[in-house]
């Protein structure tokens, strides 16, 4: 272990939303944690100074949902090459899923991740939990044990629990433990083995077509349990505008909810499934113009807080056969900065907000501490030019999953370091 | 990410066939006038021309068929080429063999076409991409997606007996759904510039936005007939006839099967066409499918010559490739 150093940051655009600062600071961090803002303290001696004139300076950033394929699938990806590959992503802390193999419904499965991911060194891991065994929607996991192995949520991942019974019991059970669900709002029998939005393009193509009440109809009735249990709960990956309007009204009328979207979901459309492309196959699917702009309203008006990247690496083989037979899911660590910049620059979200949806939103979801640049935070720091463009190409990307449908598109901003608790995971030359 | 139409060389001709989107009205003619020039062939004593002499195409059948599998061998033979058929069961390449392993063995021996069946949709797409240049893909069925030539045998045989595209009305009835010969139908009947295009059948078989595809939806039987001048009736799947989509055969052929009764609503010389194989007493009366209304058989006949016209005219744009190479 190296030894952690005492760093300065110089001259970059400090922006920290958690503390509204926006502003040309100096960063000094000691013992791997925000030591100072603004000007150094006396005496503060100085082993690496890093100039980020003209780059933006912001607090790792904090993804909600992101796919390791270890254990289970390692010949996808590994918690290695993916924490590297968020670490150039500028991503800090990556929420994990509990849907490997095994499931993480035992500590011990949580306790590996987490201690693949101390041994890689590039990013934080927060696992999921199961909400029920294996995530067969039968019987509740043991939520306290999982909770005690560090699980900071419980959730089905992308199975959905056709039993309202139960579903009812394991939210009572969840809040009992204090314990927040991340729900993924499905209905299993109107999905009807869908594999692309309903609508005029899965007409044309002849696919097995998911209509929008399969999203619509799962956050309807998950909201009448949430507001009857009285759990915490968080709708994850939304891609549909009526959902957002729900959850909208929800919030109004004063339930606690919260929910993200998928950055792909902000930018492509059922449109870019017509000619079979299996890199646009993702689930929930892609939707229309209406709903991606409906999507991209709710972010402004705040019903959706967090956009994380629903990182899903695969092998090539996995998208190489007749569209519905491929393996849905974007390789999209290393897209999320760039697409969310994009926002930006299309003038959706003013850049304090964008980065807010990237950081501290999302830590607040997952209650932990993170996502700040605050005195004595975890010195968690993402640097980037976001004046700098490039390209993403199997040679520029470091996750094993070259699974894109971004691939050849030019980006402008380019994460240049990755802090981890004051120590450098990443750096361009 | 629009990516440019695969089915075209860079002189606009004929490469694959994979479905009737994006093909222009002419090229369509193109395909009718030149099996028009084949329908004579089978008349001959000797039921053969030349043109594929030498050349090796595979029917390449993943999911199972008669009548479109032994018309694309009687035409690629009596195009005097050589035909291997290989029927793939869908569990043969569950087993361990993927799809593209099994296309690049056969690559390896030399083929020049694959004319693919399979039940997923986007199949012949997916081969068309991933093929040598020298081969061409011919879609003879793929999943709900497209039946293009079954679309060009219709054409052909509408042309054969209306002459004109332009007056007619057309509908297609029964479970448009999960049909790639309506969606293919539709694509080459608004191409070829037909007045009208019908859809009839309940809202559980009719798919979602159906009138973008340029149609107009029935759900009533006699209204959507009244007045047309080609009636295309669809073969209902024995799995949808009982459960959430229809409740019983007895039920659909009440309200949509094709009757002499409902029959009368149409104009009195409509023809009457069904891709087959037929279900008798479930989408259509025998005394209609019989009867002299019906050019049902006719369409069987036709589908050699339009499938000698789409295979020759994709083999020699890439003879032409070959030439330039």
């Amino acid at each position: 272990m190296d030894t952690l150093m005492h760093l300065r940051i110089t001259n970059g655009r400090v922006i920290d939303p958690a503390n509204g600062v926006d502003g040309v600071q100096d960063i000094c961090i000691a013992d791997g944690r925000i030591h100072a803002i603004g000007d150094t303290p006396a005496g503060f001696h100085t082993d690496r100074e890093i100039d980020a004139s003209g780059l933006i300076v912001c607090p790792g950033l904090v993804d909600l949902s992101a796919r390791l394929r270890e254990p289970g699938a390692e010949h996808k990806a590994t918690i290695a090459s993916e924490t590297r590959a968020a670490a150039g992503a500028g991503i800090t802390t990556l929420c994990c899923p509990p849907d490997t193999d095994p499931v993480i419904d035992t500590p011990a499965v949580a306790e590996l991740i987490r201690s693949r991911a101390a041994a890689a060194g590039h990013a934080r891991i927060v696992p999921l939990g199961a909400l029920t065994q294996g995530l067969a929607g039968a019987s509740l996991s043991e939520m306290a044990a999982l909770k005690e192995a560090c699980c900071i949520g419980v959730s089905n991942a992308g199975k959905p629990i056709t039993n309202n019974h139960l579903l009812r019991c394991a939210m009572e059970y969840a809040a009992t433990h204090g314990l927040m669900v991340f729900l993924h709002p499905e209905d299993e029998w109107l999905r009807n083995n869908g594999c692309m939005h309903e609508g005029a393009i899965s007409t044309r193509l002849g696919l097995p077509a998911i209509p929008e009440s399969a999203e619509t109809a799962a956050v309807a009735q998950q909201l009448v349990l949430i507001e009857q249990t009285g759990v915490r709960a968080h709708f994850c990956r939304l891609s549909t505008a009526r959902a957002a309007r729900m959850i909208a009204r929800a919030r109004y009328d004063g339930l606690p909810v919260s929910a993200d979207v998928a950055a792909h979901q902000l930018y492509l459309t059922e449109m870019d499934v017509a000619d079979f492309n299996s890199q646009c196959h993702v689930i929930p699917p892609l939707r229309t113009q209406r709903d991606r702009d409906g999507l991209r309203a709710a972010l402004t008006r705040g019903t959706i807080s967090a956009i994380c990247s629903d990182h899903q690496p695969h092998e090539p083989d996995a998208k190489l056969a007749p569209f519905s037979a491929t393996a849905p899911g974007i390789s999209a660590l290393e897209t999320l900065l760039p697409l969310v910049l994009r926002l930006v620059d299309e003038d959706v979200l003013p850049l304090g907000d964008a980065l807010a949806a990237l950081t501290i939103h999302p830590a607040r979801i997952l209650g932990i501490d993170a996502g700040t640049l605050t005195l004595g935070a975890h010195a968690d720091v993402c640097i980037f030019d976001p004046q700098r463009y490039w390209e993403i190409t199997p040679a520029t990307l470091l996750s094993r999953g070259l699974n894109t449908p971004f691939m050849n598109w030019e980006f402008k901003g380019r994460v240049t370091h990755t802090l981890l608790a004051g120590k450098i995971v990443h750096e361009v030359p | 990410m629009k990516r440019h139409n695969i089915q075209l060389d860079k002189n606009g001709r004929l490469r694959h066939f994979l479905t009737i989107e994006g093909l222009s009205r002419k090229l369509l003619v193109e395909i009718l006038d030149t099996a028009e020039s084949f329908s004579g062939v089978a008349e001959q004593t000797i039921k053969k021309v030349p043109l594929l002499r030498g050349k090796t195409i595979v029917n390449l059948f993943f999911e199972s068929s008669t009548r479109t599998r032994t018309t694309f061998e009687l035409a690629a033979k009596r195009l005097s080429a050589d035909v291997l058929n290989i029927n793939v069961a869908a569990s043969a390449t569950s087993k361990g063999e993927s799809l593209l392993d099994t296309l690049h063995n056969l690559q390896a021996m030399h083929c020049d076409m694959f004319v693919v069946r399979h039940d997923r949709s986007g199949t012949a797409h997916f081969i068309a991409r991933h093929v040598a240049p020298h081969i061409s893909v011919i879609n003879a069925g793929d999943g709900r997606h497209a039946h293009p030539t079954q679309a060009m045998l219709d054409m052909f045989t509408i042309r054969r007996h209306k002459k004109e595209f332009a007056p007619l009305s057309v509908a297609i009835v029964g479970d448009i759904l999960h049909s790639r010969v309506a969606r293919s139908q539709i694509h080459a009947l608004t191409t070829l510039g037909v007045h009208e295009v019908r859809v009839i059948g309940p809202e559980t078989l009719i798919p979602a936005e159906a009138e973008a595809l340029g149609v107009h939806v029935y759900h009533d039987l006699r209204e959507g007939l009244r007045d047309v001048d080609v009636i295309i009736m669809l073969r209902l799947q024995h799995e949808r006839m009982r459960g959430a989509l229809l409740p019983s055969e007895h039920e659909y052929f009440r309200r949509y099967g094709l009757t002499g009764e409902t029959l009368a609503y149409a104009k009195p010389d409509a023809i009457v066409m069904h891709p087959g194989p037929i279900n008798r007493g479930v989408e259509i009366d025998s005394a209609v499918a019989d009867g002299p209304r019906s050019v049902i058989l006719e369409q069987v006949t036709h589908g050699i010559a339009v499938r000698m016209a789409v295979m020759s005219m994709a083999m020699s744009s890439h003879a032409s490739l070959e030439g330039t190479t």
